[in-house]
């Protein structure tokens, strides 16, 4: 659902002093200047392969972290219309989870390292998944607005230069464009339902609310961001850009059905600017570090997955030679 | 014949309900993204045939709407095989249940597209082709994994073991089975048992695993005359939880 373009400040400043060959290095800025994709065999900096390892990596942990809220209500969907729908839009989520990390392999890191790393913390997921799915209208809340947030964030990244990244976004976005159309469905029918679906709904957009804003990651005089980045269209726009072009898209959509953000000073301003009280970013900082009211839940959930499946997987390792052949 | 008609049709709506949802567990925590991938199309394709039959039991036997007849039942008015309301448990269970029950599936169906009943002649030719996809997965990994490792052959044998009893429960006879048979709706419990022993026995043998004996004292009948096990209650209220906070309103 998210890929994040922020930077550690270690990165930032490793990002300018690692020294390339710079014959290799204007050929391929020029490359990605003339609008060209980079592929799997080129030649490419050390540091931009680096930081879109992470980045991939980030953005598909992100994905099969976020099945986890939503899967949780598949089992409770009020109706056979919305039940198969969450699992189809869930089920995407996972096989999105599954092209992206075949995205990130093509740089060099297998599956099974990347997943190592989520469970022991060295690499992260989305802040917005460490927050819970208390009722059903979260699971609209979620599928109008965490996904029209992500779809922001990755229209955006699918112009960017390496090409299997590029390939598997635009596939994704296609598809989470589905999930908004659901999403949206399912808003409006519970804002122009009875009291209760109107209330359950109204208290989901008020805890949803900072966390959304929190998504596209600090304002952009807080955030350590890199020029080569992008220069090198990793990074191709900036966090409040994106924020500003998500509320712009999607708090009309929310006011004309008569439901309220909890914030008095969320306006947009005649310049085309949305103006909002500030979140607190302390909050964000202790809920990306771990301290968020599900960070441990996600983690313990996916490390039970990895420990109770173990056996499977290794039995796989060894096929019979006589079942290797097609199905069909 | 429309209580022999409705009967069957909705311990089959029951079955696909409840394992469906069952299968839909998986969702999230699959031992790879692969196998969560499948238990969810296969939670989709049973939760659909549900669907279907609910929905012949409404329009052609004027039964209620397949909403309410999904979320707006008694556990007592349910008709599903005890074996379907199991938990998920480990993979090894999950993958014997898809496996025992899904051959089950695909036989009752092809006999069904020759019923002397149209509408579900017709559906059952659709359902077949889709369930045909399930039982390779099955056969798939109940052969790799019984040919796999130590652990993971007798982790199936222990789930087999298990299942078997549990399993014999879906070819539970209800008061209708001899009209289903004269009538050409269906041809009846004992050929198809008959016939999903002839399926799954060398499969089995194939996969390294050992054919549990039958003792007809142990076999788990009940679920097709409204007689549950513990699990289904559970099941129930949570599948209805968000219908029940408003019972009235449209979702």
């Amino acid at each position: 659902m998210y890929g994040s373009t922020n930077l550690s400040e270690e990165d930032a400043k490793r990002m300018n002093t690692t020294v390339e060959d710079p014959e290799k290095l204007e050929a391929f800025e020029s490359r990605i200047a003339r609008g060209e994709k980079i592929e799997p065999q080129d030649w490419m900096p050390v540091e931009y392969r680096k930081q879109l390892i992470r980045m991939i990596e980030q953005h598909a942990h992100s994905e099969i972290v976020g099945a986890l809220p939503e899967g949780t209500w598949i089992t409770r969907a009020p109706n056979f219309r919305r039940k198969l729908a969450l699992i189809a839009k869930v089920q995407d989520e996972i096989g999105h989870g599954q092209l992206l990390y075949s995205a990130a392999e093509t740089l060099g890191k297998t599956r099974e390292e990347m997943l190592n790393d989520l469970l022991n913390g060295k690499s992260k997921y989305s802040n917005v998944f460490n927050y819970p799915a208390k009722t059903w209208a979260d699971i609209a809340v979620i599928g109008f607005l965490v996904d029209g947030a992500a779809i922001v964030n990755q229209v955006i990244n699918s112009k960017g230069s390496y090409g299997p990244y590029c390939r598997a976004l635009e596939r994704i976005c296609y598809e989470e464009s589905f999930h908004l159309k659901q999403g949206h469905d399912n808003v409006v029918y519970l804002a122009t339902g009875t009291k209760h679906q109107r209330a359950i709904l109204q208290d989901a957009i008020n805890r949803w609310y900072v966390p959304l804003l929190h998504f596209f990651g600090p304002p952009d005089k807080m955030s350590a961001h890199s020029e080569k980045l992008m220069k090198w269209k990793v990074k191709l726009a900036s966090n409040d850009d994106m924020r500003n072009q998500f509320l712009d898209q999607y708090v009309p959509k929310i006011w004309e059905l008569d439901i309220t953000f909890p914030d008095p000073n969320l306006k947009k301003n005649n310049d085309g600017i949305w103006e909002f009280s500030d979140p607190d970013w302390n909050e964000f900082k202790k809920v990306i570090n771990g301290g968020g009211p599900c960070n441990a839940e996600r983690i313990a959930v996916r490390k039970f997955a990895e420990e109770a499946g173990r056996w499977v997987r290794q039995a796989l390792m060894n096929p019979t030679e006589k079942y290797v052949v097609p199905l069909a | 014949m429309s209580n022999a008609l409705k009967n069957l049709l909705y311990k089959m709506a029951d079955d696909a309900l409840i394992i469906g949802h069952r299968n839909s567990e998986w969702t999230g925590i699959g031992p790879m993204l692969e196998e969560d991938l499948a238990f969810s199309s296969m939670a989709q394709d049973k939760i659909g045939h549900a669907q279907a039959l609910y929905k012949i039991l409404n329009e052609v036997l004027g039964e209620a709407d397949p909403d309410t007849l999904a979320f707006k039942r008694e556990e007592k008015q349910f008709k599903c095989c005890q074996f379907v309301e199991q938990p998920i448990g480990e993979y090894d269970f999950s993958i014997v249940r898809q496996f025992l029950f899904d051959h089950a599936e695909l036989i009752r169906y092809d006999m069904l597209t020759q019923s002397s009943f149209q509408p579900l002649a017709q559906l059952a030719k659709k359902v077949k082709g889709e369930i045909k996809y399930h039982v390779m997965h099955a056969d798939t990994f109940v052969k790799q994994l019984g040919n796999g490792t130590e652990e993971s052959r007798a982790r199936l044998q222990s789930s087999l073991n298990y299942a078997w009893h549990l399993s014999l429960g879906i070819f539970e006879k209800s008061e209708f089975e001899n009209e289903l048979i004269s009538e050409n709706i269906f041809v009846g419990e004992d050929e198809l048992k008959k016939r999903w022993q002839e399926k799954i026995i060398p499969i089995l043998e194939v996969a390294n695993l050992k054919v549990p004996a039958t003792d007809e004292s142990k076999i788990v009948y009940g679920g097709r005359k409204a007689f549950h096990s513990e699990f289904l209650k559970p099941l129930l209220d949570e599948m209805c939880e968000v219908v029940r906070t408003d019972i009235d309103a449209e979702w």
